[in-house]
């Protein structure tokens, strides 16, 4: 048990790598939040343009959506790390976790979305329409604050996960949190880093779990 | 132009795919009339009612809505939806708003009402189906009588020059199906124009000015309440109606 404190709850060596854990810690929250609004918007706008039903442009959504749901989340980042450069595209490790990571939320968004949309009722639409609410009007006004509702719990489950995957952004050399603890682990020759960084992750995540349980709470409603 | 006439089905077809469903049916609805459509399921009948707003786009005929072919290219059809209120078998009222923001709506996004108005509208209406206390309810917490009857709500807002109802009871416990029909009888009594497909033959006997007997796809036979119920020409309506008030 002392050999177990010694490595991982070393105290003189938390505190001396405290300040560049939380440094990593605001990279880790800015990615994440980052990759949350990137990810869920870009999902319900293209699930807002599926529903347009344009057999081209949806033939190009669900290729991407399952080109990105498929790959390996890491191996998405290292290509774009590492290939895009050679097409010119000179981006920032940050910028590519980023980017690659919004891409892969806004595919597992765009899926469940969609599946939201498509299981609300016929009736809805029928009713909206005879009306005189346009196709547009009813999606928006109708269709989609029920459609969302409905996907709240598998939106909320996957944005957790896929969120996580910042810590993938070590690879890339990007001053996250888990590089950081990585470095200072090497340097100190000792463990507590690590559980610094374990803390750190479960005091960004585990606000957004209970969060996620307060909305599906808040916004489920008895048919 | 028009010759008086709110609805005017002209030869209508529709097929879904191999299978006719209507096949030839004329209907005129002139204003303040109250034509029941009754017939066996798979008769045709909601088809006949939802191609008259474009729910269902016709194979071939024509829809007029006074004296407006509305089965023609280049037609608003949002605009012309306006004046054609519908009434489902399952109310499809939203789920997520109150029974004021249903009847409201389309006042707002169409009409382009301003809030205010809209909504001092959306109560005239509900206070017209008896509903008015329940104006900030929501749905679920509706039974299904009242459900239909803002729906009924929803439908007269819109101040339309008629109302199409697709079998508004049947959805209903028979408990409250007289509710719903009651509505029903004081707007006819208030002149509003109607077409209902519906299975509830003593509702007919009392309101109706016509009745439609369609089966297979066609209007076999077509008279007053009297004629048809009392006084049937055909096989096929006498046989139906022994079916349905038989037991």
């Amino acid at each position: 048990m002392d050999a177990f404190a010694a490595q991982f709850l070393d105290l003189e060596v938390m505190q001396r790598y405290l300040p560049d854990i939380i440094d990593g810690l605001w990279v880790t929250i800015a990615l994440a939040l980052l990759v949350i609004v990137t990810g869920l918007v870009l999902g319900l706008a293209l699930a807002v343009i599926r529903a347009f039903q344009i057999r081209v442009i949806n033939l190009a959504i669900v290729g991407f959506v399952d080109v990105f749901r498929a790959l390996p989340p890491l191996v998405i980042l290292v290509i774009f790390y590492f290939a895009l450069p050679i097409i010119g595209l000179t981006w920032s490790g940050f910028v590519c976790a980023w980017v690659a990571l919004s891409l892969v939320l806004a595919s597992f968004a765009e899926e469940i979305y969609w599946a939201g949309i498509t299981s609300v009722h016929k009736g809805q639409w029928e009713a909206s329409r005879s009306t005189g609410l346009s196709f547009v009007e009813t999606l928006f006004y109708v269709v989609l604050p029920q459609a969302v509702r409905l996907t709240i719990p598998p939106l909320t489950n996957r944005t957790i996960a896929i969120t996580k995957n910042t810590a993938l952004a070590s690879v890339i050399a990007v001053q996250e949190m888990l590089t950081v603890a990585q470095t200072s682990l090497a340097y100190a020759a000792n463990t507590s880093p690590l559980t610094m960084a374990a803390i750190g992750y479960l005091l960004i995540f585990l606000p957004l779990v209970i969060l996620s349980r307060w909305i599906e709470r808040k916004f489920a409603w008895k048919h | 132009m028009s010759n008086g006439n709110v609805v005017e089905v002209v030869d209508l077809h529709k097929s879904f795919g191999d299978l006719e469903v209507l096949k030839g049916v004329n209907v005129t609805v002139a204003p303040q009339e109250l034509v029941f459509v009754i017939g066996p399921s798979g008769s045709g009948k909601s088809t006949m009612l939802r191609c008259c707003n474009l729910l269902e786009q016709p194979t071939s005929g024509s829809v007029l809505i006074h004296g407006q072919d509305i089965t023609v290219a280049g037609v608003d059809i949002n605009r012309i939806r306006t004046h054609i209120g519908m009434v489902f078998q399952s109310f499809n009222l939203y789920p997520h708003m109150t029974a004021i923001g249903n009847v409201a709506l389309a006042l707002r996004k169409v009409k382009k009402m301003q809030r205010g108005e809209a909504e001092d509208r959306a109560h005239q209406a509900l206070r017209r189906v008896g509903l008015d206390e329940k104006a900030l309810s929501h749905p679920n917490e509706l039974s299904g009588g009242q459900q239909q009857r803002v729906a009924i709500a929803r439908a007269i807002a819109m101040e339309p020059d008629v109302i199409l109802f697709d079998e508004p009871t049947s959805a209903l416990d028979p408990e409250l199906v007289g509710s719903v029909l009651a509505v029903m009888h004081s707007l006819r009594d208030d002149g509003m124009t109607m077409v209902v497909v519906s299975h509830e033959m003593r509702f007919a006997q009392d309101a109706a000015d016509r009745v439609l007997f369609m089966d297979e796809g066609e209007i076999v036979e077509r008279g007053t309440p009297d004629e048809i119920f009392k006084n049937t020409q055909h096989a096929r309506t006498r046989e139906f109606l022994a079916r349905v008030t038989d037991h």
